[in-house]
C-alpha cells in the first residue's frame, strides 16, 4: 500500500479522532447511546484501519497477538471479578450496591467498571480475530480483487 | 404532527425498499466481494431503520458491528477462500417454495400483533415502565439502556462478553493466531539453509 498516499494521509488524520470517539462512547455510555460493546468495536476499527493501510506487522508491533489474547481474557476477568468483589463485600453476585456507601453511586461505579471490562474484551477480540485472518496469508494485490 | 408522521412513513418505505433491493441483489450476485459490500449496506440500512424507531443504542451497535467490523472480517475470510460463488446446479423451485410459505406464515402472524406504538402494547406495560421508573432512583444515570444492560441484566451481559471471548478462542484455535506466522518463519529459515 506504499503508493496509496491519499489513503495513508487520510487514515493518519482519521485514526486519532476514531480513538477519541471510542473513548467518548465508552465513558459517556451512561449519558448517551453507546457503551462497552460499541466503544470496543470502534477502538478496534482504528487499529484495523491502521493495519489495512500500513500493514499488519506495523499493528502487531504495537499490539502483539499475545497481548491481545491477554487483554481479551482480562476484560472478562474485570467483569466477572466485579461480581466476586461485590460478593466479598456482602452483596449478591454483580450486586453493585455494596461498592460504595451510597447505593446510587455504587451502581454507577459498578456500571463504569463493568463497561470497561466489556470494552476491553470486545476491542481485543475484534483485533485478535482480524490479526488471525490478516496474518494468515500474504496480502492480496490490488488487481486481484 | 401529521406532517412529521408522513415524513417518517416516507423514510421507512424508502429504507425498506432499499433493504429489499439489496437483499435481491445479494441473492443474484455471484461475486462474493460485491455480496460482502452489499451485506454492509444492508446493515447500514437496518441501522437507519432502528434510528427511525428511536432505538439509538441498537442502531449504533448495528452500524459499528454489522456494517463496520463484520464487513472487514468477511473480507478477511474472502482473502483466505475464493472470490466467486459456485454456480447453482439444482433448481431453485423448492427453496423458493419454502421461503414463500415461511414468509407468508410470518406475515399472517403479524396480523395478530397489536397496533404499532399503541400505549397498551405488552412491550409498553410489562417490565419497561418498571425500569424507566426505577433507573433514576436506583441507578441515577440518564441512559436506561445502560442501566438495564450493565446492572439489572448484568448476568446477561456477562454471558454476552463470554460469548465474544469464546468466539475469539474458536477463531484463534482454527486459524492459529500468531503461532502460525512463527511457523512460516521457521519454514522460510529452513529454506534459506537449503
Amino acid at each position: 500500500m506504499e503508493h496509496h498516499s491519499i489513503l495513508r494521509v487520510v487514515s493518519k488524520l482519521l485514526i486519532p479522532p476514531i480513538l477519541l470517539y471510542a473513548l467518548y462512547v465508552q465513558f459517556h455510555g451512561e449519558y448517551g447511546p453507546g457503551g462497552g460493546f460499541q466503544a470496543g468495536v470502534i477502538f478496534a476499527v482504528a487499529f484495523i484501519l491502521y493495519a489495512l493501510v500500513f500493514g499488519v506487522e506495523a499493528m502487531t508491533d504495537i499490539l502483539p497477538p499475545r497481548l491481545l489474547r491477554f487483554l481479551a481474557a482480562l476484560g472478562v476477568l474485570i467483569f466477572a471479578g466485579t461480581g466476586v468483589v461485590t460478593m466479598l463485600l456482602g452483596d449478591a453476585y454483580l450486586g453493585y450496591n455494596a461498592l460504595a456507601a451510597n447505593p446510587v453511586h455504587a451502581q454507577e461505579w459498578g456500571i463504569i467498571v463493568v463497561e470497561i471490562g466489556v470494552g476491553t474484551t470486545v476491542a481485543a477480540v475484534m483485533m485478535a480475530i482480524f490479526v488471525a485472518f490478516a496474518s494468515h496469508n500474504p496480502p492480496i494485490k490490488d488487481e486481484d480483487w | 404532527m401529521s406532517n412529521g408522521l408522513i415524513g417518517v412513513a416516507v423514510i421507512d418505505i424508502l429504507l425498506f425498499l432499499f433493504l429489499v433491493l439489496t437483499a435481491i441483489a445479494i441473492t443474484r450476485l455471484r461475486n462474493l466481494f460485491a455480496v460482502v459490500m452489499l451485506a454492509g449496506v444492508f446493515s447500514l440500512l437496518s441501522a437507519a431503520l432502528f434510528v427511525t424507531l428511536d432505538a439509538m443504542d441498537v442502531a449504533f451497535t448495528e452500524a459499528a458491528v454489522g456494517a463496520g467490523i463484520s464487513t472487514v472480517l468477511l473480507l478477511g475470510t474472502l482473502a483466505l477462500t475464493v472470490r466467486d460463488e459456485k454456480p447453482v446446479t439444482h433448481s431453485a423451485f423448492l427453496p423458493l417454495l419454502i421461503c414463500t410459505i415461511a414468509g407468508a406464515t410470518l406475515i399472517y402472524g403479524t396480523l395478530d400483533m397489536p397496533p404499532f406504538g399503541a400505549a397498551d402494547n405488552p412491550v409498553q406495560t410489562h417490565v419497561a415502565p418498571d425500569y424507566l421508573e426505577r433507573t433514576p432512583v436506583e441507578i441515577g444515570i440518564p441512559n436506561t439502556v445502560a442501566a438495564v444492560l450493565a446492572s439489572y441484566r448484568g448476568f446477561d451481559t456477562l454471558g454476552e462478553v463470554v460469548v465474544v471471548f469464546t468466539a475469539a478462542i474458536a477463531v484463534l484455535l482454527l486459524l492459529g493466531g500468531g503461532g502460525r506466522s512463527r511457523r512460516h518463519d521457521d519454514v522460510s529459515d529452513e529454506r534459506k539453509k537449503d
